[in-house]
């Protein structure tokens, strides 16, 4: 792959091929999806953090005029004790079932304990209010330390900590343990003239995405299941649906319309098994819609965390050795990124000693889920705060430190691999150059911090079918759902293939029928994994085309060539014609072209960031306030440059709202006080400035154009950078998130 | 011969070792004849016939999905990390 090819259609700015619909509302989302006969569901949530379910009596619910059916975990299919290979990876069928609805303890506040399906959704919330459940109420644990305490209570009876392939037999709440060693962490440690160890803590925050959990369900009378929805992955609800419900997957179609924001919180299912069984005992279509109360309490946020950070380096600023101690909430079942975090957790430098211990600790707290980069943040969080106050004390530039000992291509990581080609440096230096570092900020509570952040990516499987039409235009049809702009950057990398405007290929995104299957829209590997599927099935069509010219012109498929859009012969016959004449004559030379492609391409090549912050606080409230924010991004090639920018720009308003904001605020029993956006405070554009974007281009040799997944890196210095600019502003170390105002308060002993 | 890098919570069974060379043109036969060296490693990369729920396996630095089918080339250097899928997560 060349470094500096010259593009037609990459790294421009089209507009979004489904942005006219979004704008003037004609877009269809789940909530406005309608069906003849229609059912409402509404679901029954547990009150109690921690509970066992002694009975539950529907009879009352039953009798109510308009009710037409009512599920509880009676209705599922028993799952046993068996783990179910679901394509993304492998789960425990019984907690993904009882996550669906409880079937002998309720295990966080807002698990689903029964569901209604009714003629409107008025009756079947007041339906709800009939079931009577009898509960024994149990001691809730809300905290990954005190979960990890040998006297806490215990979630799951069975549940032992196992610890590659060793299962201990004692009952307990930490779900496994993971290590990863690197070199000897005490040679280490005795080489540096200097050691830091900080304590941090994050709290329980929540993807935030604005649409709701929706699914519409629908049994045909042949046994064929509907399911309209709102998901990161159709392909993955399918296979979710068949394992749940013990159905074949033959006879399941999922239909993924619009999706209002999901952040790695969709991809989990939640209703859609629950409208399948609604609808299986009703006859009737139903449809399911959460408010935010449910999003909050029953479906999966990113985990609370207690990490410990030591690093230890010599007086000239080389990191000798570093170690940290991650214990992560799950939530009520195991299955949290704490794998993922430890893969991050020091990764964007090059240490000889490395010692990471990793735990997965179940809590009473809804399932976590996948949120933008998980794990990564709350790691970096401890990770680069550390960093930054060894650069201080060794009388360092925080950015010239992470230089010194950022990693490049052939350094090890410490889980093992070994790095490709990298921008991490790159984007340090990019920082670095740019004027906001240099500017002026010596007022009184105001201050500056740096943080920089790694995701590792992932490619995944994705298939495309690219059909050619008669005026030269094409239809793309792929199976990833479009969550950031990626219908556009899919489509701009098979334009540039065949040499036409992004404007004339139309990209759809299908239901589990009509694409070949296609991984989740997660781990930032849409626009490079479906888009070299997009590619390939560009270059497909281009292969075809070439032998219909050949047709055409009487001569061999190896005397045409194609160039920038324009077929030609070579060696003899002076013959030209373009894509879209050739296209007009498909039918004289034998008929449709269909390019296709599937792909599950290796080299998903890592994303690093590193972000400048400037804040004023508020000595008297506590408030800290963002008045400057410059991310640079290695993104390997920008394919739509606007849509990176946005990917960096949202991540890092995520960021923001997790640092200074954002959190799930438990009572004592473990109710979620604070279950709406009202009370649950996310950053709106009247809080923080204009984010300043810097698109560092490092090409991934792992993608023909180079390309790295952005969406996931930059949510993860945000929390990092902000706690190192409050230290510069008001001489405090903050170790806990969010860094609220009654947090920084209590830190400056004003309260 | 490839190079196996063995995880931190195995090596106990190999005498400490971080990195070895194996024989074996399939992953079933670089874990079969690591077992014949170091008894005890299979059982914690595999449950039966498969690799374990849970474990990702990375031949230089990319995940398999194939499984114990997946060939193994001379050169080869495998990791056995924390799977890491698209996001699908509820422990086993």
């Amino acid at each position: 792959m060349s470094e500096k090819k010259e593009y037609k259609v990459i790294g421009t700015r089209p507009i979004r091929h489904d942005g006219v619909d979004k704008v003037t509302g004609r877009a269809i989302y789940g909530a406005d999806f309608q069906i003849t006969g229609l059912l409402h569901g509404r679901v029954l949530r547990s009150p109690h953090a921690h509970a066992r379910i002694i009975s539950i009596d529907t009879s009352r619910a039953e009798a109510l005029p308009g009710v037409k059916g009512i599920v509880t975990a009676q209705d599922l299919p028993e799952a046993g004790d068996k783990i179910a290979d679901l394509g993304e990876g492998a789960v425990n069928l019984k907690y993904l079932c009882d996550n669906i609805l409880a079937s002998d303890k309720a295990l966080y506040k807002g698990h689903a304990i029964a569901a209604v399906a009714a003629t409107n959704p008025h009756i079947a919330e007041e339906a709800c209010t009939l079931i009577d459940v009898e509960y024994e109420v149990l001691p809730p644990v809300l905290e990954v330390r005190q979960a990890m305490e040998p006297d806490a209570p215990i979630l799951h009876e069975n549940l032992t900590t196992a610890s590659l392939g060793d299962e201990d037999d004692k009952p307990t709440n930490i779900a496994s343990h993971l290590q990863h060693k690197k070199g000897d962490i005490e040679e280490g440690f005795a080489e540096a003239d200097v050691v830091i160890e900080r304590d941090f803590i994050t709290g329980t925050v929540h993807q935030g995405y604005i649409e709701p959990h929706n699914a519409t369900a629908h049994y045909n009378q042949d046994g064929q299941l509907t399911v309209w929805c709102s998901t990161q992955g159709a392909f993955t609800v399918r296979e979710q649906l068949a394992e749940i419900l013990q159905y074949p997957i033959s006879k399941i179609k999922v239909v993924p319309l619009e999706i209002g924001g999901g952040f790695g919180g969709k991809i989990n299912v939640y209703i859609k098994p629950v409208a399948a069984l609604l609808a299986k005992k009703t006859g009737k279509p139903v449809k399911v819609l959460m408010n935010r109360a449910d999003v909050f309490e029953g479906t999966g946020p990113t985990p609370a965390s207690y990490i410990t950070i030591k690093i230890g380096a010599k007086k000239d600023g080389k990191i000798t050795a570093a170690q940290t101690s991650l214990a992560f909430e799950a939530g009520a079942y195991p299955g949290s990124p704490v794998g993922a975090g430890a893969m991050c957790v020091f990764a964007p430098y090059n240490i000889e000693h490395v010692l990471i211990d990793g735990y997965d600790v179940v809590v009473n707290k809804p399932k976590t889920a996948p949120y933008r980069a998980p794990g990564a943040t709350n790691a970096a969080f401890g990770t680069e705060t550390v960093i930054d106050e060894l650069a201080e004390q060794l009388d360092i530039d925080p950015l010239e430190i992470r230089i010194m000992n950022g990693a490049k291509e052939g350094d090890r990581r410490a889980d093992g691999p070994i790095f490709p080609r990298i921008g991490f440096i790159e984007s340090v230096e990019a920082a670095k150059e740019h004027p906001h570092y240099t500017a002026p900020n010596g007022k009184k509570y105001h201050g500056r911090g740096v943080a920089s952040g790694f995701w590792f990516n992932i490619g995944l499987e994705s298939s495309v079918t690219i059909n050619v039409n008669p005026d030269g235009t094409v239809n793309l049809v792929e199976g990833s759902t479009d969550i950031g702009g990626t219908r556009a950057s899919i489509a701009m990398q098979a334009a540039e293939v065949l040499g036409i405007p992004a404007e004339s290929v139309n990209p759809t995104v299908v239901d589990t029928n009509s694409i070949g299957y296609t991984a989740v829209t997660g781990g930032s590997r849409t626009t490079y994994a479906t888009g070299y599927a997009a590619y390939e099935a560009a270059h497909d069509v281009v292969k075809q085309m070439i032998g219909r010219a050949a047709k055409l012109w009487d001569v061999d498929e190896a005397n045409v060539q194609f160039a920038d859009g324009e077929f030609s012969s070579i060696n003899g016959k002076e013959e030209q014609i373009s894509f879209r004449d050739l296209s007009a004559r498909l039918g004289q030379t034998g008929g449709p072209v269909i390019g296709r492609a599937t792909m599950n391409p290796a080299g998903a090549g890592g994303a690093f960031a590193t972000h400048v912050v400037d804040v004023a606080v508020d000595e008297d409230t506590g408030k800290v306030e963002i008045l400057r924010y410059t991310a640079t991004q290695d993104a390997g090639k920008a394919i739509h440059p606007s849509y990176v920018e946005g990917q960096i720009q949202g991540g890092v308003v995520q960021g923001i709202g997790w640092a200074l904001n954002e959190e799930y605020i438990y009572n004592e029993e473990g109710t979620m006080t604070n279950a709406s956006f009202l009370d649950y405070r996310m950053p709106t554009c009247l809080d923080l400035p204009m984010i300043d974007t810097v698109i560092v281009e490092v090409p991934n040799p792992g993608h023909p154009y180079g390309v790295r997944g952005v969406g996931e890196v930059p949510i993860v210095p945000p929390p990092a950078a902000i706690a190192n600019a409050i230290y510069d502003a008001i001489g405090i170390r903050m170790t806990e998130l969010p860094m609220s105002p009654d947090r920084l308060l209590k830190a400056m002993g004003k309260i | 011969m490839p190079i196996i890098a063995i995880p931190a919570l195995m090596r106990n069974l190999t005498d400490g070792e971080e990195r070895v060379t194996i024989t074996g043109a399939t992953l079933r036969e670089v874990i079969d004849n690591l077992e014949k060296r170091y008894p005890g490693t299979r059982a914690k990369l595999c449950d039966g016939d498969r690799i374990r729920p849970g474990i990702g396996v990375y031949i230089n630095g990319v995940i398999t999905r194939i499984g114990m089918h997946e060939r193994v080339d001379a050169d080869a250097e495998l990791h056995f990390l924390p799977a890491i899928s698209g996001g699908l997560t509820c422990g086993t």
